[in-house]
């Protein structure tokens, strides 16, 4: 007679502070992800908007490949791809986790943007110039303060959506929570770890939308 | 004595000559009003002198400085010390304002002295009311340029270009996009700068307004400017059959 294998009985309370430890990861990757993102984006929105054409072109390049193809895939390219290209260089999983979620998310920002300052009506620079601002004072006194606000809601799904593709870092194993989900699931053969993460990640965009409208309102301090 | 002297400007857009040979100069002190048929070049010429456009030749001067001009052919702007001096002698009001609408009234006034010209904050509030008060809108300082009238915009926007302290104002038709009811308001504060004695070029389509405040008209058509003189003698005795013509539209 075979044994039966043996099922560990499981416990909701084990399964939360594990999912909570995933869950640690998961926020690290978010934070780090924005960080890096945000400016990232703005430089390759200035990118795709500069007068040198080969340099246009090939920031166009870049996003219409972070755009077209599968997150899942560019996270397996930045992990795997090093050693596969040279031996040796490898990369750690939460680097390459950062680097991938980085690289991906500033082509969506850097859209959002390019979409936010060409919005600026022409008058709002020539103002500007007549009254003696140079291009710097320009850009961070008149031109920003009204791309952000007019760009914010964008910005928003995109930060919403990031809670959520962080999961996708579970293919290069990455322990976040979905990762830790997997297991405990496998482990207890329940759907319960899922369960959990699903309530993980509705929490955290729950808070994530309470703060963007915060900040939405902060911003809204004028009509256009 | 002369504060801007245009000599010979051209400028086209591809094959489009907007301007063909502007010549003209304005007095310290002296009102002029530019007049003439839509897309004859009217705010070209403001937006050459202001630096908003790069004509393709010709010089213009002020006070006793080169903005730009064509040596040998080749168009020449002042160095950028000299040209940031030279730039602040003008200001410019625009037809649809463009006041900065997440600053303060206030703000839009005093941002560019503070930050621009380094000014000190207190004085350049004090200045700033001073102006709103004379424009009839110091309870407006705290108010944002949406809940303004279109009226009470342009008033700002004048104020804003005050603030500098330029000593001339150019005009690119400032009631165009106003309600007829609220022209009346602006058409007074340039009445009463005009009293001050402030210099000012004015492209307007207000002809009553053009010949009470003006000292001299300029009318502009195809690119030149086709007659020029007193308000008496331009629209009160057009001698060229173009002017005569553009005149009779707005009479009834
Ligand atoms: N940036 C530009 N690019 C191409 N063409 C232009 C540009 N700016 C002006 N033009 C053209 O130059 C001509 C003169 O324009 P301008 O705005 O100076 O005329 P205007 O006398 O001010 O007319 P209006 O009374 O309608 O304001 C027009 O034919 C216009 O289409
Ligand atoms: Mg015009």
């Amino acid at each position: 007679m075979l044994p039966m294998p043996i099922i560990a009985a499981i416990s909701p309370k084990v399964v939360f502070t594990q999912l909570l430890g995933g869950f640690e990861l998961t926020i690290r990757l978010f934070f780090l992800t924005l960080l890096f993102a945000l400016p990232l984006g703005m430089l390759v929105a200035f990118c795709r908007m500069s007068k040198f054409t080969p340099l246009r072109w090939i920031t166009k390049l870049y996003i219409s490949i972070m755009r077209g193809t599968p997150l899942m895939l560019q996270l397996m390219v930045v992990f795997y791809g090093p050693s596969y290209l040279f031996k040796g260089a490898d990369i750690e999983r939460f680097p390459a986790a950062v680097i991938a979620f980085s690289i991906n998310y500033a082509a969506y920002f850097a859209e959002i943007y390019r979409g936010g300052i060409e919005s600026i009506p022409k008058g709002q620079y020539e103002a500007a110039k007549v009254l003696g601002y140079n291009k710097i004072q320009t850009f961070m006194r008149i031109i920003l303060p009204q791309v952000l606000r007019n760009v914010l809601p964008a910005i928003t799904n995109e930060v919403i959506t990031l809670v959520k593709d962080t999961s996708l870092a579970s293919v290069i194993a990455y322990t976040e929570m979905f990762s830790v989900a997997k297991r405990l699931s496998a482990k207890y053969l329940s759907l319960l770890p899922y369960a959990g993460s699903g309530l993980f990640y509705y929490v955290a965009n729950y808070i994530v939308s309470i703060v963007m409208e915060f900040f939405e309102k902060k911003l809204n301090y004028y009509e256009k | 004595m002369s504060l801007l002297e245009i000599k010979n400007l051209k400028k086209s857009f591809g094959d489009n000559n907007v301007l063909r040979d502007i010549s003209l100069n304005v007095d310290e002190g002296q009102v002029v009003a530019v007049i003439g048929p839509s897309g004859s070049g009217k705010s070209t010429l403001l937006r050459c002198a202001t630096t908003l456009e790069i004509p393709d030749s010709g010089d213009i001067k002020y006070i006793d400085e080169y903005l730009c001009r064509t040596v040998d052919g080749v168009m020449q702007y002042a160095k950028k010390d000299k040209l940031k001096k030279i730039c602040s002698y003008f200001g410019l009001v625009f037809q649809n304002f463009n006041l900065f609408p997440h600053y303060t009234v206030m703000k839009n006034i005093i941002d560019a002295p503070v930050k621009v010209m380094k000014q000190d904050k207190k004085q350049a509030e004090k200045t700033a009311m001073d102006l709103l008060t004379k424009m009839g809108i110091a309870d407006k300082a705290d108010a944002y340029p949406c809940n303004l009238s279109g009226g009470q915009q342009q008033r700002v926007s004048i104020a804003r270009a005050l603030a500098l302290n330029p000593r001339i104002l150019f005009f690119d038709e400032p009631t165009s996009a106003l309600d007829p009811e609220l022209t009346g308001e602006i058409l007074k504060v340039i009445r009463q700068l005009a009293a001050e004695n402030m210099t000012m070029v004015i492209v307007t389509h207000e002809m009553t307004f053009a010949r009470d405040v003006a000292d001299h008209i300029i009318f502009m058509d195809g690119g030149v400017i086709v007659e020029e003189g007193s308000p008496e003698e331009v629209i009160g005795n057009p001698k060229s059959e173009r002017t005569k013509a553009f005149l009779s539209r707005f009479e009834g």
